[in-house]
């Protein structure tokens, strides 16, 4: 019994968790439906059972009540290391294999699969190049990799078996603030192209909002606070405290969610005077240009430098 | 000295020897070069057997320890005090205190030798497959290896590395405490240094000569290991490349 190709349909069906000796449920009742294909961040402040509903998923914490399902079968049907076999994994640290080369890395699960060699090969070269490194790389050992490359190399060698749901513990957290904003990026970019359900866990609400189709807030105790598109969340926040973790600003994060170029814009009347800027920029950063240009209006402008239409802050108030 | 074993007498014959000899000067090569096949080079091979005998079963013995309590964790700490107290009795009273069990035998030097690769191996294996960082074991795990999956493929090969250093501090003691042997049997390089003694002045070329034999020996030994440790380790040295 295989896990299918493709993506995976997750479901959390009341699922509960509480450590020995610990006052407070990691975990409560915590009900999800995350249909396949879709980026699903969990994010909260420590304490709210992020991640121990991810680790749940793959079976390294075994949960009290309720049942997850994948595909509409229970994870509890298969043996844990069978079942792990068939989700991706990414932590934090990278937790790559010191004692194996790049290639060696990505090929364990593969191997452990029972692939035939030559299929691992061709795999291992695709994967390379799909996160972005060389295929000179796979002699290479983790120690020789900066912590960019070691999470690329984390993130290949969880996809290798072609798993259909991908889960991702923090991957980012221990980057610099260069590097993360490239690799999440490219993780976006990665998500379009090959069809995978991915559950990302995350204590950052800017990385939430950057990176998921969906939200799942969850607050102290483990209770799911609100569980939404990034928009849907930043206009209507369910209660005080996802209002609160949003941060205040949530106006201009909304604004960032969206780019000029799919905003109703007034036409151009010709020879605009006034800043000109790129339709390619996100409302949030055409505010701030309009702010500082301390004028009424910029001038929007088409890849090819010819005038789009004019933005006004009329324009920003009724995206809100 | 009730334990001596009579061997064949190699104190060197005053009257006949060269006047180095016959003088006990510093060093003579001549008697070396006259008494290498008689005297030294059995000495040589049997000190060698004796080590690898010891070091090879302790081995095989510590890693299952290791590997069996590395499971069942409740039992490390009982071997551990046992294994530790095990190195404070004396060599040679160790000796003595096995051989009403084991006579004066090959036997009981190899279970005394064995015992003190023990007590420096079972540590070393030990703390070696503790040391994986917990990321990679959890990385191990999540990605659907089972337990003995995790000890062969990660836990074991992460350990080499403190594996080898420990059999480097194994074979090297095991060499030196070797020579010890010769108290019981006429054995290794510690019986040519024990009959020169027996001398009424003790012989120092024989003297010198065994024990050069055995510092080489420990340090022809221990390069090997760095050798084999380079050729297993290969992700450990590349760290700075």
């Amino acid at each position: 019994m295989t896990l299918p190709a493709g993506a995976a349909e997750l479901v959390f069906d009341n699922v509960s968790k509480r450590y020995a000796g610990r006052d407070v449920a990691a975990v409560s009742s915590l009900t999800l439906e995350i249909p396949a294909g879709t980026f699903c961040v969990l994010v909260g402040p420590s304490g709210g059972g992020k991640t121990t509903a991810l680790k749940m998923v793959n079976r390294l914490i075994p949960f009290d009540d309720g049942d997850i399902r994948i595909d509409g079968r229970s994870i509890r049907e298969l043996p844990a290391a069978e079942l792990r076999r068939g989700i991706g994994y990414v932590i934090q640290q990278g937790g790559l294999f010191p004692h194996m080369t790049v290639g060696e890395n990505i090929a364990v699960v593969p191997k452990l699969l029972g692939w035939q060699r030559s299929r691992i090969d061709e795999r291992t070269t695709a994967l390379l190049d799909l996160v972005g490194l060389e295929p000179a790389d796979a002699r290479r050992y983790p120690a020789q990799l900066s912590g960019g490359q070691r999470q690329r190399v984390g993130l290949a060698r969880a996809l290798a078996a072609d798993p259909p749901l991908l889960l991702m513990d923090e991957p980012f957290g221990a980057l610099d603030p260069i590097t993360r904003a490239r690799l999440q990026g490219e993780l976006r970019r990665l998500h379009r192209e090959v069809e995978k359900t991915v559950i990302f866990v995350t204590h950052d609400i800017d990385e939430a909002i950057t990176m998921g189709d969906r939200i799942a807030i969850l607050r102290e105790g483990g209770y799911l606070a609100q569980y939404d598109t990034p928009d849907a969340i930043l206009a209507h926040p369910a209660d005080e405290f996802v209002t609160k973790f949003i941060g205040e600003d949530r106006a201009l994060r909304r604004l960032a969610l969206q780019r000029l170029v799919d905003c109703p814009l007034e036409p151009a009347a010709g020879a605009e005077t006034g800043a000109h800027v790129w339709s390619g920029v996100t409302v949030r950063n055409a505010v701030s240009l309009l702010l500082e240009s301390r004028g009424d209006h910029l001038v929007v402008e088409n890849d090819d430098g010819t005038v789009r239409g004019i933005f006004r802050w009329a324009d920003a108030t009724e995206l809100l | 000295m009730s334990l001596i074993a009579s061997g064949s007498p190699v104190i060197p014959n005053f009257g006949q020897g060269s006047s180095c000899v016959r003088g006990d000067h510093t060093f003579c090569w001549d008697w070396v070069r006259q008494h290498w096949h008689d005297t030294l080079e059995p000495a040589l091979v049997q000190h060698l057997v004796l080590t690898a005998i010891a070091v090879g079963i302790g081995f095989a013995i510590a890693i299952t320890l290791a590997m069996v309590t590395h499971y069942a964790r409740l039992l490390d700490h009982p071997i551990g005090v046992f294994s530790a107290l095990l190195y404070t009795i004396p060599s040679l009273a160790l000796f003595q205190l096995l051989v009403p069990f084991t006579g004066i035998t090959t036997s009981t030097v190899e279970i005394a030798l064995i015992a003190y690769t023990l007590v420096i191996l079972y540590p070393n294996i030990s703390a070696g497959l503790r040391s994986p960082p917990p990321d990679v074991l959890e990385a191990a795990r999540g990605m659907g290896l089972t337990p003995r999956q995790v000890l062969w493929r990660v836990e074991l090969p992460l350990a080499v590395p403190a594996i080898i250093a420990g059999l480097r501090i194994a074979v090297v003691s095991t060499i030196s405490i070797a020579t010890i042997a010769a108290f019981l049997l006429p054995k290794g390089l510690g019986f040519p240094i024990f009959v020169a003694l027996q001398n009424p002045t003790p012989f120092k070329t024989e003297i010198y000569a065994a024990g050069a034999l055995a510092v080489g020996l420990a340090l022809l030994c221990d390069t090997a290991l760095v050798l084999l440790q380079r050729l297993l380790v290969p992700w450990a040295r590349q760290r700075f490349a």
